[in-house]
């Protein structure tokens, strides 16, 4: 009884991690769905490889041989018996591995058919947060946003993947599986999402103190409600007339915040951190820890390494009137 | 006889596992240090000039962190636009002996704060406090005035020179030598 209640627990774990917005069992495109199809034949075939020989093992320790007179002595219709089992053993085994490789081919085939999507992305993995560029056949149309990427439903986007400082690994489960982001080279994945939804995506590759706080959201939408939200992304950011946020965008500007971050529309340039020209419109703050909150920005301000220790985002030391002003700036920046 | 003698001896390998402590949230409220520093070795009288540190420079010069964290923020904040790798451009080289306003971290530190004649500008404001010691600890590994156990190793992007660990260690120079505005004109 005791046994089965502790094998209860880590099945049900085990299983709960296969639905939700973020996993690889739980697909949503066309690649996952390729890749997540792959995982199950191999799962059959090779558990039922597992199941036959463990159930021949078990039979053969029961099984005990009579003891004979001469070891030396063959009988040639057990040789015979002995000679069929072993041969077909060995052409079942070159068979598996024959088919789970023709199969395999078969997937990335799918995988890595196009290059040629509409939207093309240029995604960059930094200590620890995402770099997300929309490229453009014409530069007023290019814009950058960090963490939260946007995708028009059913339709392929290529992303190109750079690192700055470390190697990351770009895995968003639901929708296809994980390419490196390696600095000094460009690798190229591809998405497709068949369904409007929110995905989550997660840094797969070790990259330092929060790597597991590495996130990134994948929203997609209708095409209209894309473009919606392509032409407020491209916008500068508004120019506050409400006398606390313009307090607080006078304390950004003459806070060292402008030494790394760019707000689009004002004097603040820095290329170094996240863009916040629209980060009030963005689901999370600190690459999906904390959900965009007035008190959250504040907190996040106020204890950066206390919420995400070993971040690059210095602690800068602010008057406690100051920060007030500053949270509900960067939250009216929609 | 049983190995009990191991169990000490392993965990006595063990504890030498851990170098340093990595310190990444600084006093929630800190003030900037004041630092007495003389710029130049020359004095009136016979004595030389009067220092006063707070002493937290020694954390900063002898730990890994901080001066590898030094490392990164002196591209991110374009010191190189200037200094180059530190073996100067438009401005002048850091990984020398010679210091026009002298060579200890608080001396550093004040010259990155307040800025200095013909070009150098002024942090202060800019670059938190605690950030402006890093990278003077990062200054300071360059000439490898610090540790070599704390100075930076190899770095993944092209290199110049020798990773600062691997450049012999250099001798102290108190204050300063003479700026370039006090020399005769030739």
């Amino acid at each position: 009884m005791r046994a089965r209640q502790a094998l209860l627990l880590p099945t049900v774990i085990a299983l709960s991690g296969c639905s939700g917005w973020q996993s690889a069992l739980d697909t949503h495109g066309p690649h996952a769905d390729s890749l997540a199809r792959l995982f199950w034949i191999f799962l059959a075939i090779l558990g039922t490889v597992w199941i036959v020989t463990i159930l021949m093992l078990l039979l053969a320790l029961r099984q005990r041989r009579a003891p004979v007179d001469d070891p030396l002595m063959t009988r040639p219709g057990t040789e015979r018996r002995m000679t069929i089992v072993v041969s077909s053993a060995v052409a079942l085994t070159v068979l598996t591995v024959m088919s789970l490789t023709i199969v395999s081919y078969g997937a990335q085939r799918v995988l890595f058919a196009g290059k040629d999507g509409p939207l093309t992305l240029l995604v960059t993995g930094e200590q620890f947060w995402w770099k997300v560029q929309y490229e453009d056949a014409s530069p007023a149309r290019t814009f950058t946003t960090a963490n939260e990427i946007h995708i028009p439903v059913g339709e392929k986007v290529l992303i190109k993947l750079e690192a700055s400082d470390v190697i990351h690994s770009f895995w968003v489960p639901s929708l296809n599986g994980k390419l490196d982001a390696i600095p000094g080279r460009q690798n190229q994945i591809e998405i497709q999402a068949d369904r409007p939804g929110i995905y989550r995506g997660q840094c797969a590759e070790f990259c330092g103190w929060q790597h597991a706080h590495m996130g990134l959201l994948i929203v997609v939408e209708p095409r209209e409600d894309f473009e919606r939200w392509r032409n407020g992304q491209i916008g500068a950011a508004h120019i506050p007339d409400d006398p606390e946020e313009q307090k607080g965008m006078e304390v950004f500007m003459t806070r060292p915040c402008i030494m790394c971050h760019q707000i689009r529309g004002t004097s603040a340039g820095g290329k170094v951190a996240p863009d916040l020209t629209h980060v009030g419109s963005r689901r999370y703050i600190g690459a999906g820890i904390l959900p965009t909150t007035r008190g959250n920005i504040a907190a996040w301000i106020v204890d950066p390494q206390g919420i995400k220790p070993g971040v690059h985002m210095p602690l800068v030391p602010l008057a406690p009137e100051e920060i007030q002003p500053l949270a509900t700036y960067l939250e009216s920046l929609k | 006889m049983k190995p009990i003698w191991l169990l000490p001896a392993a965990f006595l390998v063990l504890s030498a596992c851990e170098r340093e402590k990595r310190e990444f949230r600084p006093p929630q409220v800190s003030e900037e240090t004041d630092e007495k520093v003389a710029l130049s070795s020359l004095s009136a009288g016979s004595s030389p000039p009067t220092q006063e540190t707070s002493g937290k420079g020694k954390k900063f010069e002898e730990n890994a962190y901080h001066i590898s964290e030094g490392q990164r923020l002196y591209t991110w904040f374009n010191c190189n636009g200037c200094h180059a790798n530190g073996g100067g451009d438009s401005g002048p080289p850091l990984m020398d002996e010679s210091w026009i306003y002298g060579g200890s971290i608080e001396n550093i530190v004040q010259t990155i704060r307040e800025g200095r004649p013909n070009g150098m500008p002024s942090f202060r404001g800019r670059i938190p406090d605690e950030q402006i010691w890093q990278i003077a600890a990062y200054v300071r590994s360059m000439g490898r005035y610090t540790p070599k156990a704390a100075s930076p190793a190899r770095k993944d992007d092209m290199h110049p020179g020798p990773a600062e660990q691997r450049r012999p260690p250099a001798e102290m120079n108190q204050g300063g030598t003479v700026p370039p505005s006090a020399q005769m004109p030739q």
